[in-house]
């Protein structure tokens, strides 16, 4: 925008971003767990558990069509959705628990959109070359070879992505069966449709959008910007070690260095100078600079495309390649590591840039790394975490391996027969857990005056088919000499056994009298 | 006044201003993504293909309808249209078999009870209530207890659900109709014929008007009721001696019926409904807890 008079742009393209090849420990940690987490998801539907004949034998299956979702031993059923109201509300506290003890690392490690675009960053480099290679490749003209290895590339990312696809479909149909259809295209349409949406969102995010849906599309960064707290650990650049930054001169830095003479030097920097005396350098000037040369390469590694030492920033998914990068300068230099570090900003010596200070005579002492994991906030969510995760266990433990609910039937709350019995009607909803079917005994407390029909049945005994639920109408009935049938409510008990293993179970409900009717809308006497 | 002149780069974020000042205030500049511009060129051009392809512009009597002929109407018809085709085998056995061999299909019988439900919903509740109960004020029958006016079996309730009850519009609907006492009896012999009903039910009464109610009650009601006053199913004549009364026991109620009758009509569903629909509706009636397996035995 040379012309001062110009209207502002209001629409910035994407700046393209070649991020450098770059190893380390947090490199090899982030293999580590690409490895782990697309191995999770790419392998679990495949993964078979013997459930007995009737029921499928996938260890992981949301089974929409019949309301089922199994995971290894245990099966989920529609009215237990609360089990998976808990697992989310675990995942959102844990998400809270690591934002605030180590930042974005879900970002930085864990997030799809992380794992898939360092998949894809990895096929690109893998085929059009290292940083360099690829802006080079980028600004040159169309031509055969570019071609090429667009192409090539765009194809390896399409297979991952139709893979990517593929694989979301498994959980949801018995993963054999579904490849087989899919491949000789009886799969239902709306798998083929799934994987279409799936392979296009994995292409286009993966490949194309990459760090745009972290910073336009993504609630998470802002939510977690006021998650950390300055004692949260994140990555950082130690300003007060790294300034001024400047390329320095040698050979100035070195007589410095012979002058200082053996342990003569001052200490400049904090938790670095315990192990070691570095000495300043010196720019060709004679200005003395700390220890960033400003060679780029946290810069260069970024798969953000933005500059950490410019401090804390939205855009930063916090996923330590700089550190790696700037580790290995800082090596080569035979400077000590930690210049671009996890660190919490609380922690940092109260320093001035570019000023020789004698971190001894310092009152500062970094805090050790367990004080900023385990603090106030970090064990009050893991307490909130592990009590829900204790109570799911717990209910899962003690969930009834009969299920039974009664649910009165209150339009009308009462019927008069003719010869004046009241009667009652429930609809009791019986569920069989079992790979085969089951017979179930409907019975009410021993010693009441009240009777039980099943309608449509001679006897008391329920079948219900295997992995089902059975809706019975049950009707109690009070003689009119009964106190049951004049009085408004009667607290009665329902007993159902299982015929087959004979565990019982028991669920209290009321019967209504002709007390509880209305005399207004006309009761006969 | 705005103007582009002052443009800058600001201090603090170190971004540069769009050069607008508002009594200075200036604004920064951060454009949005070009992506997101696309996205919204994207999503215009939807717009235009969706607006030709579905009904979309409201016109004065209807709407445009789109090149793809879609319509929700036509979707429900269409949605119906497979349910019938996917029941039509059990549907088509239903209208056909011999009703009272329901009970010996238990799964046709749970497909009848549930489809009948629907019936019931949409057809029968106006009156007779969703719950089946009936609403004594009006006279509309309680089908959930054990007393049938004309019959209880499945047959029966079937045969009544298809011609209905005292319509001229069905010959073989259900038929009878009581006298208006308040013309024939006096006042006195009401009164007696009152108490005496009332004894028959088992309510409390004055044990002399109700004796004298007696002759009464064998001259001009059991030709209908019955010499005990059970009641006549054939004639829909109520049974007397039981605990259910359509239109309500009390003194006034049974006044009201000796005095001017009762003439409680019902449409003949045979006409509205498929055969199979009535039958599915019979069933789910019988399946309300009042179901006579046999002949009736009131």
């Amino acid at each position: 925008m040379s012309d001062q008079s110009e209207s502002p742009a209001l629409f910035a393209a994407r700046v393209p971003i070649f991020p450098r090849r770059v190893s380390g420990r947090f490199r090899n940690l982030k293999w580590g767990l690409m490895i782990f987490t697309l191995g999770i998801y790419y392998l679990t539907p495949w993964i078979r558990w013997d459930r007995g004949p009737n029921l499928p034998d996938q260890a992981v299956l949301v089974d929409l069509a019949n309301r089922r979702f199994y995971f290894f031993w245990i099966e989920i059923w529609p009215h237990e959705f609360y089990f998976i109201a808990g697992l989310l509300i675990m995942a959102g506290l844990g998400l809270f628990l690591f934002t605030s003890a180590l930042g974005r690392v879900w970002c930085g490690y864990a997030c799809p959109q992380t794992v898939w675009t360092d998949l894809f960053m990895a096929v690109e480099r893998w085929i059009e070359g290292d940083r360099n290679a690829r802006i080079r490749l980028h600004d040159a003209p169309w031509s055969a070879r570019k071609v090429r290895l667009r192409v090539s590339k765009w194809v390896t990312w399409l297979l991952i992505a139709v893979a990517t696809g593929g694989a979301w479909v498994f959980y949801f149909a018995d993963a054999p069966t579904l490849a087989r259809d899919l491949v000789t295209g009886q799969a239902a349409p709306v798998a083929y449709m799934t994987i279409a949406i799936l392979t296009g969102t994995t292409f286009v995010l993966g490949g194309f959008m990459r760090e745009q849906v972290c910073i336009y599309m993504c609630p998470w960064p802002r939510i977690q910007g006021a998650m950390v707290d300055p004692g949260t650990l994140t990555v950082g650049y130690r300003h007060w070690r790294g300034e001024p930054r400047g390329k320095g001169s040698p050979k100035r830095t070195q007589v410095a260095a012979e002058a200082i003479g053996g342990g003569e030097a001052q200490p400049r920097y904090g938790a670095a100078l315990e192990r070691e005396i570095a000495a300043p350098r010196l720019s060709r000037t004679g200005e003395t600079l700390g220890d960033c040369v400003d060679c780029n390469a946290c810069v260069a590694v970024c798969p953000m495309g933005i500059d950490i030492r410019e401090g804390q920033q939205m855009e930063c998914i916090t996923c330590a390649l700089c550190i790696d990068a700037c580790d290995d300068v800082m090596a080569r230099l035979g400077r000590p590591r930690g210049l671009i570090d996890y660190l919490a900003l609380d922690d940092e010596p109260p320093i001035e840039p570019g000023k020789a200070v004698d971190v001894t005579e310092l009152d500062w002492r970094p805090k050790p790394l367990w004080q900023h994991v385990f603090r106030l906030r970090t064990i009050l969510y893991t307490v909130a975490w592990a009590g829900i995760g204790v109570a799911l266990v717990v209910a899962l433990f003690i969930r009834p391996e009969i299920d039974m609910t009664v649910a009165k039937v209150r339009n009308p709350t009462f019927v008069t027969l003719s010869d004046g019995t009241i009667r009652n009607t429930y609809d009791v909803r019986l569920r069989n857990k079992h790979g085969e079917a089951r017979e179930f005994h409907l019975a009410l407390t021993a010693d009441s005056t009240l009777r039980i029909e099943l309608e449509g049945e001679s006897d008391l005994t329920v079948t219900v088919p295997p992995n089902a639920t059975e809706l019975q109408r049950v009707y109690v009935s009070a003689r009119p000499q009964d106190e049951a049938a004049s009085q408004d409510r009667t607290e009665f008990r329902f007993w159902v056994e299982d015929l087959v293993n004979g565990e019982r179970a028991f669920t209290d409900t009321i019967f209504n009298g002709r007390e509880s009717f209305d005399e207004r809308s006309g009761a006969a006497g | 006044m705005a103007d582009n002149s002052d443009k800058r780069v600001d201090d603090v974020t170190g971004t540069e201003t769009t050069g607008h000042v508002w009594d200075g205030i200036e604004e920064l500049n951060t454009p949005l993504p070009r992506w997101w511009l696309w996205t919204f060129y994207a999503t215009c051009v939807w717009g235009v293909i969706y607006v030709i392809l579905f009904p979309a512009w409201p016109l004065v009597t209807g709407a445009t309808e789109g090149v793809l002929g879609f319509s929700t109407r036509g979707q429900v018809a269409a949605d119906i249209a497979a349910v019938d085709e996917a029941r039509r085998d059990q549907m088509g056995t239903l209208a056909s078999m011999e009703l009272a061999d329901l009970p010996d299909d238990p799964e046709l019988q749970a497909f009848a009870q549930r489809a009948g439900a629907s019936v019931f919903a949409n057809n029968c509740s106006q009156c007779h209530g969703a719950g089946a109960a009936g609403v004594q004020a009006a006279g509309y029958p309680n089908l959930l207890d054990d007393d049938w006016l004309w019959g209880g079996t499945l047959e029966e309730i079937a045969h009544t659900v298809r011609h209905g009850i005292r319509n001229e519009a069905d010959p073989e609907a259900r038929w009878s109709e009581m006298p208006a006492f308040g013309d024939i009896l006096v006042e006195e012999e009401i009164d007696a014929l009152i108490n005496h009903v009332r004894a028959l039910g088992g309510l409390s009464h004055d044990a002399a008007l109700a004796a004298a109610g007696d002759e009464l009650f064998q001259d001009n009601c059991s030709s209908c009721h019955g010499i005990e006053g059970m009641g006549m199913t054939d004639l829909g004549a109520p049974n007397l001696t039981d605990a259910i009364w359509l239109y309500g026991g009390s003194e006034e109620e049974i006044e009201h019926t000796i005095r001017y009758s009762r003439f409680g009509v019902m449409p003949p569903w045979g006409e509205r409904l498929r055969e199979a629909d009535v039958r599915a509706v019979s069933a789910y009636v019988h399946s309300l807890g009042g179901g006579v397996e046999a002949a009736p035995t009131n």
